[in-house]
């Protein structure tokens, strides 16, 4: 059977869930799943593994370097764990952590990559992957044979999809020489809960780059104040300065999960659906018919949002 | 101090997306393309730093076409140099991705002695790696990618890194060091026509390749457009009748 080396990402004692939603992604097609883990010390290792399902075996690394996540000594511990075990497979998330190290870890390996992987399956020593580009409107099927790093999406497996283990993984420690790192991890930042906290949204507005500037986002919170609802924006809004950073869902910014999530001008790229796709009702307006959104949403409008969001904003003020 | 800055040209995402005859690659003959917008980002990070420290900026940009206009806008921006790596274009051959222009960018990094490199963390079409982290593995330098903030110190640079959920860290990383920038300290200046005509006439410094594309799995890659025949009910009619019926669905939720 072919073996697939998981990445164990965690932040703040918590294992991230995306990763075992790879173990059961890997499981899934058959792979046998193992595991590395980066952490200070053994006392955090063990808390780690803890949380893990699917996992034989976890090879763990520990230095003071590795107490937060930092990504020049996590690749150097990563790099001398694939050299030395040589799995047919090495799973990242595709998170900012698993950004950093698949394709380096591709390059300094020797190995294909491929990431924005939603699907994988096996078939002998053929390994074939979907994956979600330009932005989710077009899927890629990429066949491999060789050796290879992949970058799995969030959300591409359910991890109660593999039966709970009874026991703790097996704990490998491997001792690595880090001294080649030059990133230091200065400080660590937590979120910011003083202002808006878009995951207690009970409605959420959001807009997206088709707002077009800044001078026409007072008819989203028109909108958004007359639904009762929290102004949110794509990260292109974010980015262009549109909307405060507190405002911002998706992979980089908040996870929702609102009663209703109402969309304009709003692609619904992989790392957009990724902090929103579990939200209850999501209606998406979009001038794009090719946009993704509209595989996601609940109800969708093909339309021109600037003459649209006018006028339901005039029923929900009672105008109409 | 020199900053290199890559910049890449990407599909107009909103434009109607269709696939060549064999799925290899996109139909690129009437596709609108772009700066990529996180390498837009890029290109404004360097030239803030240079106007805090008095770096030196060059643009780089690795195109078949679309280069020089690219590198001009750069230059109305704030750049000092630019170069553009010309490639052919193989009609049979689908797009370069950014893992195949890697040894090309690696090369004239490596020509142009550059201490810090900034690209966009991603582009849409990444399929088989993000450009920054396979540039500092085969240069050999420390990366970060999804990173909003840069200071520079001499040879140190400091780096905020963003993570999901809001959480982010603080880095300090030796030079030289390349960086995927996720958003630049201030959003991307803009630049009046009149200063975009000052280099209409320039002529843009090119090379062509000197090294070979690197491999990847292109050819082993069959694109489809997504199964559309599942998602969203859709809603049709005017504008009045789409609010109406959002209205309506909303009423019948208790969401108003």
């Amino acid at each position: 059977m072919m073996r697939a080396l998981i990445f164990v990402e965690h932040l703040d004692g918590t294992v991230s869930d995306a990763v075992n939603e790879m173990a059961a992604l890997a499981a899934g097609a058959g792979l046998i799943c193992q595991g590395i883990i980066c952490a200070g010390d053994a006392n955090a290792i063990n808390a780690l593994a803890g949380q893990l399902n699917g996992f034989e075996t976890v090879v763990a690394i520990t230095d003071a370097s590795l107490t937060n996540y930092n990504p020049a000594s996590t690749l150097i511990a990563l790099e001398s764990v694939v050299s030395s075990l040589a799995p047919d497979i090495v799973m990242t998330s595709y998170s900012t952590a698993g950004v950093d190290l698949a394709a380096a870890l591709a390059v300094k390996t020797g190995r294909e990559m491929v990431g924005y992987v939603s699907e994988l399956s096996v078939k002998g020593d053929e390994i074939e992957v979907a994956s979600q580009i330009y932005g989710g409107k077009l899927i890629a099927r990429t066949k491999l044979s060789g050796h290879s790093v992949l970058a799995i999406m969030p959300g591409a497996a359910k991890p109660d999809a593999v039966a709970q283990m009874s026991t703790a993984p097996e704990v490998r420690m491997m001792q690595v020489d880090l001294s080649a790192n030059r990133i230091r991890v200065k400080e660590v930042i937590a979120p910011d809960t003083t202002g808006l906290d878009l995951s207690k949204s009970e409605k959420i507005f959001c807009v997206g780059r088709a707002l077009g500037g800044i001078e026409k986002l007072e008819i989203a919170a028109s909108l958004a104040a007359s639904l009762g609802a929290d102004l949110a924006g794509s990260r292109p809004v974010i980015d262009a300065g549109w909307m405060p950073k507190a405002h911002q869902v998706g992979k980089s910014g908040t996870k929702v999960k609102p009663k209703l999530y109402l969309m304009a001008g709003v692609s619904g790229a992989p790392e957009h659906l990724e902090g929103m796709a579990d939200s209850e009702l999501i209606i998406a307006l979009n001038s794009d018919e090719q946009a993704p959104i509209f595989n996601k949403a609940h109800f969708g409008a093909l339309c021109d949002m600037f003459e649209v969001l006018p006028a339901l904003t005039k029923r929900l003020q009672g105008e109409t | 101090m020199h900053i290199v800055t890559i910049l890449r040209l990407n599909p107009v995402l909103t434009d109607e997306l269709e696939l060549a005859d064999d799925g290899m690659d996109i139909d690129r003959e009437w596709i609108g393309v772009e700066l990529n917008p996180l390498d837009d980002q890029a290109l404004e990070q360097a030239v803030l730093l240079k106007e805090q420290t008095g770096a030196k900026v060059t643009a780089l940009a690795c195109e078949a076409e679309g280069g020089e206009k690219l590198l001009k806008t750069a230059l109305a921006r704030g750049a000092d140099d630019v170069l553009l790596i010309r490639l052919e274009q193989d009609e049979d051959a689908p797009s370069p991705s950014s893992r195949a222009r890697m040894p090309l960018l690696v090369d004239a990094i490596n020509n142009l002695s550059a201490d810090l490199v900034l690209t966009g963390v991603l582009s849409t079409d990444d399929l088989y790696g993000e450009l920054a982290p396979q540039l500092a593995a085969s240069l050999g330098w420390p990366q970060a990618s999804a990173i909003s903030d840069v200071t520079l110190d001499g040879k140190v640079i400091t780096v905020r890194q963003e993570y999901a959920g809001g959480m982010a860290a603080y880095l300090e990383m030796d030079l030289p060091a390349v960086i995927g920038l996720q958003t630049a300290t201030k959003p991307p200046r803009y630049v009046a026509g009149s200063k975009l005509r000052d280099f209409l006439t320039l002529q843009v410094p090119d090379q062509h390749p000197t090294v070979n594309f690197a491999s990847d799995l292109s050819r082993e890659t069959r694109l489809e457009l997504p199964d559309t025949s599942v998602g969203a009910e859709m809603i049709e009619g005017s504008a009045d009748v789409i609010a109406e019926r959002i209205h309506k669905i909303l009423s019948e939720k208790g969401l108003v």
